[in-house]
């Protein structure tokens, strides 16, 4: 047995996150690993990967003891971890980081310098194996996010692990460099490295898995060959409840009038983009990673200037838009990176969830009437059942990728938008919290306000929307009507002209 | 934007230097001279061992405020030794160990402690300036022949301090672009969690870097003082603005992670001394050189931060 993990245990200060978890994996295996955000997936990976150690438990790697004490020792021991958010240096080239751990050097007049050369040839070769054609010496702030995605695994690869812990490896890929990226994974293993792979994709899970591994709140609840598994029974052991009725039922229709009429709008590769939305509306935006829905939206907030075209909001145009002026028109933006810019992430949920509002809650002198604000802010927090313990001593880095999201939420929901843009809103979140955000969003619309709803998952859009638009590089190529809501057909009108662009990489 | 003007504003320091070089050969016909040059290269030898220094702590996002205070507590002390008689030797070996000294009070606080280089800096910025007041007790402390004879020796026709110089910014050069210690730094600088993550030694690294700065501080003091003949209570007064200066002007960025030794701190330590070198020949008005360069340096940030939003707003729209 390559590798083998028993009883482990883990507490943070009273909280018990890790319950006793234990599971077995061979040469040449793979593990899908399971379960909803918080359920403790990452902390059983960190502690294998040796970030930090078990509060009790037993690992065994061949067969002896293993007690990592830093990342350095995990690798010595052939375990190498990729995680979600890639461990890169923007400032350094492609060769710098791929050896960053571990520099090949030369010994000159008693100083030891980095080899360069061997440097370069040990680059080139581990590049060919990922498949990955950029030159060592090209600075990783030049790469694409698919090709950051490939240098993180050649990194891995440098150590040559016996063991690689994949976190989370798709979601900044568009699914045809998931697929690049899915080969590689099938090679590798074909080599004889065993791999643990978490994702919420339950799809890719299926596909590559030879065991599955299932967690919920810090238990293992089940664990098992692929065949004994079908995507329903996970969900079910994942959120412990079947998930007959994941999109919530949409009541309502759009109304005739129109909320935000969008006209030629233009700037950067962005070109005559058109349309409109109705009140009580949800418009789906589907398209490829890259293909100018978030761009778009951000010219629309204000984020980036517009070149050309205007904007009509409730009938008045709006002629320098900024999101100061959004805000007091009760428009709402959730951007992409949830991190960067949705969040003050070493602020506690309070601050973050007032952010927004807070000017709507001065009184007379412009002061701020905070009883009010701080009871706001906690209704917000629990209507969107965000898990926390407490509202004003806990930092938001400290939540889980779906909670934190719910905080952003919560802080746009206090200004009670009248419309709302959502720029993957589900991005990197379980299950459980997806769900939530949906029946958030239905009964958003149920009290009358309209949503503009970014998502590369084409699930979520047929789900949710009265209508979606596909953008391809920088225009609106395709509308279609919910009663011609067709999976494969919109799949074909996103790829559709950005066929060129995807056989690049 | 064109290519030519994005190629200046790349370069933007270098395309300064030559201007002001050239300004100054037209004004003043002894500036543009050899031995002009040449006496540019001595003046700015202490600030680009002490920039040297800097840059080292700039590259991980620190910063260091006490390396004035450091140069003239290390001068004062070893200038009472050579005073009171002690061997010259002995002394400039002091110096440098009080300013490893220095750098090892800095980097263990920031580290164990985890006070934030700003703060912890600024208490020995006080302290140090503190003591040597005290013990000089606010007087000049005049050095005897034996120090001015150190800054006036050449190797081959070349000054000392050139030469102290020379192997300063090479070492530097070295260590940061051939070593691993130089490659961890930069790492450390764009990300210092991430540093963890991949296993580099932080701690042990920040430490050093202080401690490189200390030492190069002393140093840089102990060549300015050779030149010198004299410490007065205002040796060393904003040298750690000079090299910070000196160090933004060649591109090392404050935030960490980016810049270079050289070219990078040697252009902007050759910038500012070609400036104050300058005014002198043309008879400037002393009270003017700081004010001057000042704005040489506003100047260079807002061509950075241009260049930056720029950049940014590309990025934005997907242009590349």
């Amino acid at each position: 047995m390559l590798l083998e993990l028993k009883q482990i245990q883990k507490s943070f200060g009273e909280v018990n996150v890790l319950k006793g978890v234990g599971f077995k994996l061979d040469k040449g295996e793979l593990l899908g690993l399971v379960g909803e955000n918080g359920a403790g997936k990452s902390t059983l990976m960190n502690i294998l990967g040796g970030i930090f150690p078990p509060s009790s438990g037993e690992m065994r790697v061949n067969g002896k003891n293993y007690h990592p004490k830093s990342p350095n020792d995990a690798l010595n021991e052939g375990i190498s971890f990729i995680h979600q958010e890639l461990n890169l240096f923007l400032n350094l080239s492609v060769a710098e980081n791929l050896f960053i751990s571990n520099y090949p050097r030369k010994k000159t007049m008693g100083f030891s310098f980095l080899n360069q050369k061997q440097a370069r040839k040990k680059a080139l070769e581990l590049l060919s194996q990922v498949g990955l054609s950029v030159s060592p010496k090209s600075p990783v702030e030049r790469l694409t996010a698919a090709q950051r995605q490939m240098l993180e695994i050649a990194k891995a690869l440098s150590a040559s692990p016996r063991i690689i812990i994949f976190d989370e490896p798709t979601t900044s890929l568009t699914r045809h460099e998931a697929q690049k990226l899915f080969q590689l994974i099938k090679k590798l293993k074909q080599e004889g490295i065993a791999m643990i792979y978490i994702s919420h994709n339950l799809d890719d899970i299926m596909h590559l898995a030879d065991r599955i591994a299932v967690l919920r709140d810090g238990e293992l609840i089940s664990s098992g060959e692929r065949q004994n598994y079908t995507i329903p029974s996970m969900v079910k052991d994942m959120v412990g409840r079947d998930m007959d009725q994941f999109f919530p039922h949409r009541n309502t229709v759009p109304l005739k009038e129109f909320s935000l009429e969008v006209k030629n709008l233009g700037a950067g590769f962005i070109q005559n983009m058109s349309f409109s939305i109705r009140k009580q509306e949800i418009l789906g935006f589907y398209g490829l990673v890259g293909a100018g829905r978030s761009e778009m939206a951000r010219l629309i907030y204000g984020l980036d200037p517009m070149e050309t075209g205007s904007i009509i909001w409730n009938g008045k145009e709006i002629t320098s838009p900024n999101p100061v002026q959004w805000i007091k028109e009760g428009v709402a933006f959730l951007t992409e990176n949830r991190q960067e810019e949705g969040l003050m992430t070493l602020q506690n949920l309070e601050k973050n969830i007032q952010l927004a509002a807070l000017p709507s809650f001065t009184r007379r002198f412009n002061i701020i009437d905070y009883k009010e604000v701080k009871k706001k802010s906690k209704t917000q927090a629990d209507a969107t059942k965000t898990k926390y313990h407490s509202i004003t001593d806990q930092l938001v880095s400290t939540l889980s990728g779906g909670n934190q999201q719910k905080v952003v939420l919560a802080k746009w929901l206090l200004i009670h938008p009248k419309l709302f843009i959502l720029d993957e809103p589900t991005k990197g979140i379980d299950i459980g919290a997806k769900h939530e955000i949906y029946v958030l969003a239905n009964s958003l619309v149920e009290c009358g306000s309209s949503i503009m709803l970014i998502s590369s998952e084409i699930e979520e859009l047929l789900g949710l929307c009265d209508r979606i638009l596909v953008v391809s590089e920088g225009q609106i190529t395709k509308e279609f009507e919910k009663e011609e809501f067709d999976r494969s057909k919109i799949l074909e009108a996103a790829l559709h002209k950005a066929g060129k662009e995807e056989q690049k990489l | 934007m064109n290519k030519t003007t994005q190629r200046i504003l790349n370069n933007s320091t270098l395309v300064l230097f030559a201007i002001v070089l050239l300004t100054f050969s037209i004004l003043s016909h002894h500036f543009f001279s050899f031995q002009n040059f040449f006496n540019i290269l001595v003046q700015a030898s202490s600030l680009a061992i002490i920039a040297t220094g800097m840059t080292f702590v700039l590259l991980t996002a620190g910063i260091d405020l006490s390396v004035g205070s450091i140069m003239f507590l290390a001068g004062v002390i070893s200038g009472k030794l050579v005073v009171a008689g002690f061997p010259l030797w002995m002394a400039c070996t002091l110096v440098l160990v009080i300013g490893v000294l220095f750098g090892l009070i800095n980097g263990a606080f920031i580290f164990k402690a985890k006070v934030i280089p700003f703060i912890v800096t600024l208490a020995t910025f006080y302290v140090g300036r503190g003591l040597g007041l005290f013990i000089s007790e606010t007087r000049a402390v005049n050095l005897p022949e034996s120090f001015l004879k150190i800054g006036s020796t050449k190797f081959f026709g070349v000054p000392a301090p050139i030469i102290v110089m020379t192997i300063v910014i090479i070492a530097g050069h070295l260590v940061l672009t051939k070593t691993i210690f130089g490659k961890h730094l930069y790492a450390v600088g764009h990300d210092e969690v991430k540093s963890r993550k991949a296993g580099i030694p932080v701690d042990g690294l920040l430490l050093k870097v202080y401690i490189i700065c200390g030492f190069c501080a002393a140093l840089g003091g102990l060549v300015a003082i050779a030149q010198l003949g004299a410490i007065s209570p205002t040796f060393g007064l904003q040298s750690e603005f000079m090299a910070i200066a000196a160090s933004v002007l060649g591109g090392t960025s404050l935030f960490g992670g980016r810049g270079s030794i050289f070219p990078g701190t040697l252009i902007g330590v050759l910038l500012i001394q070609s400036i104050q070198n300058g005014l002198v020949m043309v008879n400037a008005d002393p009270y003017l050189y700081t004010v001057i360069t000042g704005g040489v340096i506003f100047l260079i940030v807002l061509i950075d931060s241009i260049r930056h939003l720029q950049q940014k707003k590309l990025k934005r729209l997907g242009i590349n």
